[in-house]
This record gives structure tokens, sequence and C-alpha cells, in this order.
């Protein structure tokens, strides 16, 4: 009775045993070694594919430019000011939208209301592209005239207007309604997160529910604002597919919102001439990734580093 | 006792409890009424220049931003400057709400409307070889050759990213202590920014430089691209639901001898298997719809090619790019293709994510909470 339990035992603490418990953790540790070995593997694989073009002859780049860094300076620029514009109009309806789910809304349909949000995640962004430039640029070119006609004097709608209404602002719109849900599902969580009992203290003292929101939520939730914008800031750097079918773009550095000289950005110019390059031509497509991956990384990485300060601070369970 | 006899109007207004209120169908009132100017406004225009169109989004934007004003100084003026800001913030953050609903609902119905009119069994059963315009009645060109890429891309980006995920959540949370983990949790959050063009051109380099090949276009290349967009959605996914296997059951079954790989393999992965799966399927939802890297490593072709090691091989999200971005002289038909597939690959992540779902709730753990 006692001996098949004390022989089982026995068989698990064998040598064998042991070696497949020794294997099994292995496996997984080298599971996660390869993750730091793929992300370094990233940077090695696009420096090396890049070094070509860095020291080529400037002439023999796309445009033939002066040097390569003046190839690059119209696509960061681009890159950038269509990822801040982005930013600048989805931060403040995220904050709204992630405020009225987690505050404003009724708690039955709260949930539904994340769920539509978050279909907005679902959407693939060739689809995004594809209304962009189907439905949203034709519907915004004839503002595009009116503010040009009207407004012309401000020289972010220095005329012409843009014949197309293909230009940086409807690209940075179509980026903002891509970040919004992921924006708005990070503030959420923050914002429901806020102690309870400051919120109610707030109330009890006789604030309206804005001036609770305001002195109660708000300021709890700001490092994960900051870092909910810095995430849909670097997926607005590297979004592609929607620059490459809506912006019209031309080799240009201009703050013109709408006008039919729009600067490029480095990846909706790589997805542009990447299938046709050839050459030196690749390793400049290539240099101007590793920019592009360089720059998000860093917006990555310092955001990443706020919300995990944040939860040593609060203690709240990520 | 003083202030009681010399009140002041202002102090009696600031008095929450006794101040006046808004009553709730004057807030309806100033709604309709603000668009309702508009609306007469736009009419007239449209009236004098004969255009006949109606221009709805002006009136519901310039009547909004008329009515968020209007509130605010009548709600200033009868109930006091605090409420009349509180009105005001509600407003505008119903507002976003609504912002927000506006591109999605304009999305889903262009996406419906128009990929309904390709949507037939010719798009599901033939390619685009030999295919010029609209086609023949018979041939009039499909998205076959896309889909089976899709299917191929897809499934061996999931063989290579599930087990390298699962083990790396496996070290995390039952091995993982110290520098090293920190290190892989922090990259593993920093990869889930890499921008997908990036992860395309990594693929390329990396198949460019083993191969000797400069110009390198197959199926496997962008499925190794779309692992490395999939691993960290994997990884979180599957680190979240290890950790809610209570710690009662590992130990109860160290206690009974078992080892601890037998325990992992036998106790904590069963227990967590549902959630585990949920978050697989929701990472390919996510990756199904990846275009930019596909762009760069995959390839266009029109024709079938099962072979995702040898040659271009084409998937359904470029599929919609390239009938877009290279109709021929007749653009009605390509436009017509790709919105049916932008609608057949909205459909395939809606029915990924209601598969993810239906896991979640069928299978979910059998453990009292």
């Amino acid at each position: 009775m006692s001996s098949a339990p004390a022989s089982s035992a026995r068989k698990w603490s064998q040598s064998g045993s042991r070696g497949k418990d020794r294997a099994f953790y292995l496996s997984a540790l080298l599971a996660g070694l390869l993750i730091l070995v793929s992300l370094g593997a990233i940077a090695v694989f696009l420096i090396i594919q890049s070094l070509p073009a860095l020291f080529a002859n400037p002439k023999e780049l796309p445009g033939s430019p002066s040097s390569f860094w003046a190839y690059v300076a119209p696509l960061a620029f681009g890159t950038v000011w269509a990822a801040v514009l982005a930013l600048i109009m989805a931060l403040p309806v995220s904050i709204g939208i992630a405020l009225f789910i987690s505050h404003y809304a009724p708690r039955r349909i709260a949930s539904v209301l994340g769920y539509i949000i978050d279909l907005l995640a679902a959407v693939p962004s060739v689809v995004f592209g594809l209304w962009g430039i189907k439905v949203l640029a034709p519907f915004v070119q004839p503002f595009y005239s009116w503010l040009t006609a009207n407004l012309g004097w401000i020289p972010l709608f220095a005329p012409p207007a843009s014949g197309t209404g293909r230009t940086i602002l409807t690209v940075a719109i179509v980026l903002a309604v891509m970040v919004v849900p992921i924006i708005t599902a990070i503030c959420r969580e923050v914002f429901v997160q806020a102690p309870r009992l400051h919120q109610e203290a707030a109330l009890a003292l006789g604030a309206t529910k804005w001036e609770m929101v305001r002195t109660a939520v708000l300021p709890y939730g700001t490092p994960g604002m900051i870092s909910a914008s810095m995430l849909g800031l670097g997926r607005a750097l590297g979004e592609t597919m929607v620059v490459a079918m809506v912006l019209s773009p031309a080799t240009v550095i201009n703050f013109v919102l709408t006008g039919s000289a729009n600067p490029p950005t480095i990846a909706g110019n790589i997805a542009l001439n990447f299938p046709e390059a050839h050459g030196v031509g690749v390793n400049a497509l290539i240099a101007t990734g590793l920019i592009l991956f360089v720059i998000t990384l860093a917006v990555n990485a310092v955001a990443r580093l706020i919300i995990n300060r944040r939860k040593e601070f609060s203690g709240a369970a990520g | 006792m003083s202030t009681t006899v010399h009140r002041s109007p202002s102090q009696s207004q600031s008095n929450s409890l006794t101040a006046a209120r808004l009553p709730t169908w004057s807030i309806w009132v100033l709604l309709a009424s603000s668009l309702g100017v508009f609306a007469g406004i736009f009419a007239l225009i449209e009236l004098a220049q004969g255009s006949g169109e109606f221009n709805l989004v002006a009136v519901i934007v310039l009547g909004a931003l008329l009515f968020d004003a209007l509130l605010y100084l009548v709600s200033s003026l009868v109930e006091g400057r605090r409420r009349g800001l509180d009105r005001l913030m509600t407003s505008l953050i119903s507002t976003a709400f609504l912002v927000a609903l506006l591109p999605l609902v304009s999305l889903v119905i262009t996406v419906i409307v128009d990929g309904w009119k390709r949507f037939d069994l010719a798009f599901f059963t033939q390619s685009m070889r030999n295919i010029v315009g609209a086609g023949t009645e018979q041939f009039s060109g499909g998205a076959l050759h896309a889909i089976v890429g899709t299917l191929e891309i897809t499934g061996l980006a999931t063989v290579l990213s599930v087990p390298i995920g699962l083990l790396t959540a496996i070290y995390l949370v039952e091995y993982g202590r110290g520098s090293l983990a920190k290190a892989i949790t922090f990259l593993v959050d920093v990869m889930t920014g890499i921008p997908s063009i990036v992860a395309g051109l990594f693929a390329f380099s990396f198949l460019a430089l083993v191969t000797g090949d400069p110009g390198i276009r197959s199926g496997f290349g962008a499925a190794l691209a779309l692992t490395l967009l999939m691993i960290p959605t994997v990884v979180r996914s599957s680190e979240e639901m290890l950790r809610l296997v209570p710690n009662e059951l590992r130990e109860a079954s160290f206690a009974l001898g078992v080892p601890k790989w037998l325990t992992i393999l036998k106790v904590v992965l069963p227990t967590s298997i549902a959630g585990i799966a949920t978050g697989i399927t929701l990472a390919i939802a996510r990756i199904v719809g990846e275009t930019a890297p596909l762009l760069i490593i995959a390839g266009f072709t029109a024709s079938m090619n099962y072979n995702p090691f040898n040659g271009s091989m084409m998937a359904l999200p470029l599929f919609v790019y390239t009938q877009y971005a290279n109709p021929g002289t007749d653009v009605q038909p390509y436009l017509d293709r790709a919105w049916a597939a932008a609608l057949t690959l909205i459909l395939i992540v809606m029915l990924l994510n209601l598969i993810a779902r239906l896991i979640a709730r069928i299978f979910s753990p059998k453990v009292s909470r």
C-alpha cells in the first residue's frame, strides 16, 4: 500500500526527472533570451544594411540630395509633424471619452461603450487608408478651400488649397482616429483606479462633478495620461499605410496644413518607394527605417518608464 | 449671525443648496434651438445657391458649438459660474464620445455598402491572374490567392510566435527573478511599440543577408516580421493569465512531489489555457490586418502561390492596397474589389474577436474566486 507512492516519488526524484526539470527551465530561459536577442538583431541588421547609404555618394540617393542628412531631414520632419498634429487632436478627445466611460456614462452601458471604442482599434490600417482617401479627403476638401480663402493670412492655412484634400492635416485626422483607442484605453484604466475616497470627499465638500474630476481624478491620472499620449505618439510615428495612401508628398519642409505640397513621412516614403527601389536606394530606405526605429524606441521607452514608476508609487496592479 | 442679515445677492447665488436650478427640459430646448438656428441658416444658403447639398455636418458641428456657448451662458447666469462650468464640461465630454463615433460609423457604413457589390462567389474562388479591368462575366477576378496567402503567413507567424511567447511568459511568471526578468518585461513592453514597417525591414535585411539575394521576396519573411509583432502581445496576455493561477494549486502539486516542469505543464497551463487561447486569438486578430511589413517582404503577385519559401506571396491587406494603388484604365472594378477585400478583412477580425470572447466565456477557469 505504501510502496506505490513511495516508488513513484522516488521515480520523480531520479536524475532523469531533474534533467527534464532543467531542460524545461532552460527552454523557458532561452525563449526569454531570444526576445533580447531579436531586439538586438533588429538594430544590428538594420545598421548593417544602412551603412552603404551613409557612405555612398549622395548623388546616387533618390532625388540626388546634397547629403544623406538632406535626404532624411524632410522625412524626419514630416514624421514628427504628422504625429504631433494627430496627438494634438486625439489627446483631448481621448481624455474626454475616457472620462465619459469612467465617470459620466451610466455604469451599465459603460463597458459596452468601451467595447465600441476598442472596435476602432480592430480596424486594419489599410482599411483606414482606403476610407481616408475615398471618404474623408473629398469630404474635408471644401473646408480647406474655405480656410485658405478666409484665413489664408495664418501661415498654417497659406494658399493655395489642395484640390484633392490629400494633405498632412487629413493624414493627421486619420492618425488621430487610429490612436484614440490606444490613449483612451490607458486613460480609462488610470481614471477608474483614482481613489474612491478622494472623489467622495470632494463631492462631500460641495464640489460639482467637474470640480471633483479636476481635483481628485485628473491629478491622479497625470502620469498615466502622459505615458498614454507618448504611446499614442509612438503609434502615430510608425503608422505607414494611411500616410502612403492618403498623403500626396513633396520633398519640402513646411508647416502648411491645407496645401498640396506636404512633407513626406519616413514610413510612408518607405512603403511608396521600397517595391521599386534598387541598389543603394534600398539601403537609404532601410537607413531611414533605422532612424524611425530609434525615434519610436526612445518614445516608447520613456512612456514605459513613466508607467512603471507610477506602478511603484501607487502599488496598483498592472 | 450677522451674515444672514447682510446677505448680498452674489453670496446667495453661490450657495448651491438654495440657488436656482435649470429645469431638465431647458437643456433640450437649448440644444434643439441652437441646432435649429444653423439648420435654418444652411437651408437658406442652400436655397440661395441651389446646389442641392444640405451641409448636415456643418449644422451639427456649429450647432453643438452654439449649444455649448449658450449652455455656459444661461447656466452661469441662473445657477452660478461653477455650475455653468460643470454643465459645459459635461457637454464637452459627452461630445468627445460622439466625435469618436462619427468616423467609426462612417467607416463601417462605407465598407459594408461599397464592399457588398463584389462580395460574391467569384471573389472567393478566383485569383487575379489574367484579369484586366472588370474581367469577363465568368471570370471577374477575386482574392483567392490573397486569402490563401493570408492564411499561410498568419498561420506560420502563429506557429513561430506562440511557443516563444508562451515559454517567455512561463519564464517570467514561474522562474524569472531579478534583473534579467525585469529587463525582458521592459523590452517586451517596448517591443509592442515597434512600427510594423521596421519589422518588415528587419525581415528583409535578415533574409537578404542570409540568402544573398538583394531583392528577396517571400511569404516566410512576412511571417517572420509578423512573428516579431505578435510575440509581445502573446507574452503580455499569457503572463497575465498565468499570474491569475492561484499559488495554492502550485503548492499542492509540489507537496505531492510533482516536479516543477510537470506542475507547470499539468496544473498551471490547463488552469489558464482558456485565457491564453483568448490572448492568442486576439494577437492573431491584431496581425492579420498588418500591411506595411508585407509590402516590404511579401511582394505582389496576381497568381496563386502556395509556397511561402519561394517567390512573392499575396495577402488580403496587400490586395486592398494594390487594387487601390495600381488600378488599370477602368478604375471602378479595382476599387470594388478593394472594398470587398476590406469588408472580408474586417469580418475576419470581427470573427476572431468573437471567437476570443466565446473561448473566454465557455472555457473560463473552473476556479472559485
